[in-house]
């Protein structure tokens, strides 16, 4: 058990400064010979037809929504995994209450045609 | 057997000992072994990479009935490093239409969130970087920024390839980030503790006590799911060669290009070993007796076979439509992750 966290600043900075200076090593060895046809937009060889950068579909953006009410109230339930042995049958009924509104969520989606791909 | 995590104390203690008598404050030797520890870590995975990109080529080729790469060093060994130099070479072409900001710093992000995640993974006793007490926890956390790094590829190329590839790997990532979370549970509720060390010793050394066994429909979705999370086969949708070319690193050459492959791989890496730790009991041996061959092998070789399985789904099944997908995630796998979680908390409850 150890709650000093600094370790993660640490393996952060050794991570990026590796892809940094490997980046660097590349960029002594490389060409660079920059063209307007070479720098183009990768698009199987055709002229690309406009920006990418457009309004985008609907249906991402709902599974996204339904992924943040379940991931947040997941981690309501990792406290209660680590420490319901100690807490007995009170902890277990009221979580499996908690886990039925949960449920109860997912089958609304469900039936309203959230999860429906489009 | 010498044991490393008490070799490690000794040393440990003789060193702090020599900065208390040269009056030098013992943060940095804190300090300095923790950087140690986060080189090493980078020149396993560096190899680990290595290797596994040549071993994927020689699955695949064996499982074809094709021999693979043959020609640099015995059986092709020397394959990805002759890759490696070549791409360090290679002009890093940015595409005058790309956000260079956002464009540069996708790769750096891909690979430090698949880095970040190996300092809670125990390779064997006591060789584990910090013992963190959060640690399942905060490898869900971490490994999360994946998405962040494909989106930010996908939107600074600023070619429709590329966008379509983000966003499904956005879509599918956070699909599968829910059963994979649940399932989870079920491993830290029967050990009781979210530490990666505790996790294993838990366990113990007899293989039926392993959680695969009471927790057989948590493995399942567990790896179901990760497979989903590292873009594999059946799930590898946003790099469908044959449909968006690359996706979202269509844009990508050179070391940039390089990153997110070496990203892949340790991420294929991460997911096994991470399977082995909740699962396969970690570095422990399946029977006391064969206690004699060192832990860490264990553990190597436990994950080396799960990224065998991994190879293996990919010239076994066939790539998903992204409807499939997406129902598979949230209307069959997201009510089984529900169902054994009230399975292993009833069962915790009543036998355990």
């Amino acid at each position: 058990m150890n709650a000093d966290y600094s370790i993660i600043g640490i393996f952060l900075l050794i991570g990026v400064g590796f892809v940094l200076v490997t980046f660097l090593i590349a960029g002594l060895l490389r060409p660079h010979r920059p063209g307007k046809v070479k720098l183009q937009s990768y698009e199987c060889g055709e002229p690309s037809i406009g920006s990418s950068w457009i309004q985008y579909n609907v249906g991402y953006y709902i599974f996204a929504l339904i992924f943040v009410i379940f991931d947040v109230e997941v981690v309501f339930l990792f406290p209660w995994a680590v420490a319901f042995r100690k807490l007995g049958l009170f902890a277990l009924v009221e979580m499996f209450i908690f886990l039925a509104i949960l449920i109860f969520g997912l089958v609304y989606a469900w039936k309203k045609g959230a999860l429906r791909w489009v | 057997m010498l044991e490393f995590d008490k070799v490690m104390l000794e040393l440990y203690g003789f060193l702090a000992a020599w900065c208390a008598a040269r009056s030098i404050p013992l943060i940095w030797l804190d300090l300095t072994v923790m950087i140690i520890a986060g080189l090493i870590m980078i020149g396993v995975l560096s190899l680990a990479a290595l290797f596994l990109v040549w071993w994927e080529r020689k699955v695949s080729a064996h499982l074809q009935d094709r021999l693979g790469p043959m020609r640099t060093g015995t059986h092709g060994v020397l394959q990805t490093l002759a890759d490696g130099i070549k791409l360090l070479q290679k002009e890093d072409i940015v595409p005058s239409a790309a956000d260079k900001r956002v464009y540069f710093w996708a790769p750096v992000v891909a690979f430090v969130a698949a880095y970040l995640a190996y300092i809670v993974i125990p390779f064997g006793k006591g060789l584990i970087a910090r013992d963190l007490n959060i640690g399942i926890l905060y490898i869900i956390a971490i490994t999360s920024f994946t998405v962040i790094s494909l989106l930010m590829a996908g939107w600074a190329s600023n070619n429709k390839y590329a966008l379509l590839g983000g966003m499904r790997s956005a879509a599918q990532i956070v699909s599968y980030e829910v059963p994979l979370t649940i399932s989870v549970l079920g491993a830290v509720m029967l050990a009781g503790s979210l530490s990666m060390v505790d996790i294993v010793e838990a366990q113990g050394p007899y293989f039926w006590k392993w959680y695969w066994l009471p927790q057989i429909l948590g493995f399942g979705i567990y790896f179901i799911s990760a497979t989903a999370e590292a873009n594999r086969t059946p799930f590898d949708l946003p790099e469908a060669e044959q449909e968006l070319v690359a996706g979202f690193n269509v844009e990508y050459s050179g070391m940039k290009f390089a990153m997110f492959f070496l990203a892949e791989f340790v991420n294929m890496f991460t997911i096994s070993a991470i399977a082995t730790t909740l699962f396969l009991g970690g570095w422990q041996p399946p029977l006391p007796g064969l206690a004699f061959i060192p832990s860490w092998i264990w553990f190597m070789g436990k994950t080396l076979f799960l990224v065998f399985v991994l190879m293996w789904f990919r010239w076994t099944y066939p790539r998903l439509r992204v409807d499939q997908l997406m129902n598979f995630a949230w209307k069959f796998l997201l009510p089984l992750a529900f169902l054994n979680l009230i399975l292993t908390g009833l069962g915790v409850y009543f036998f355990g």
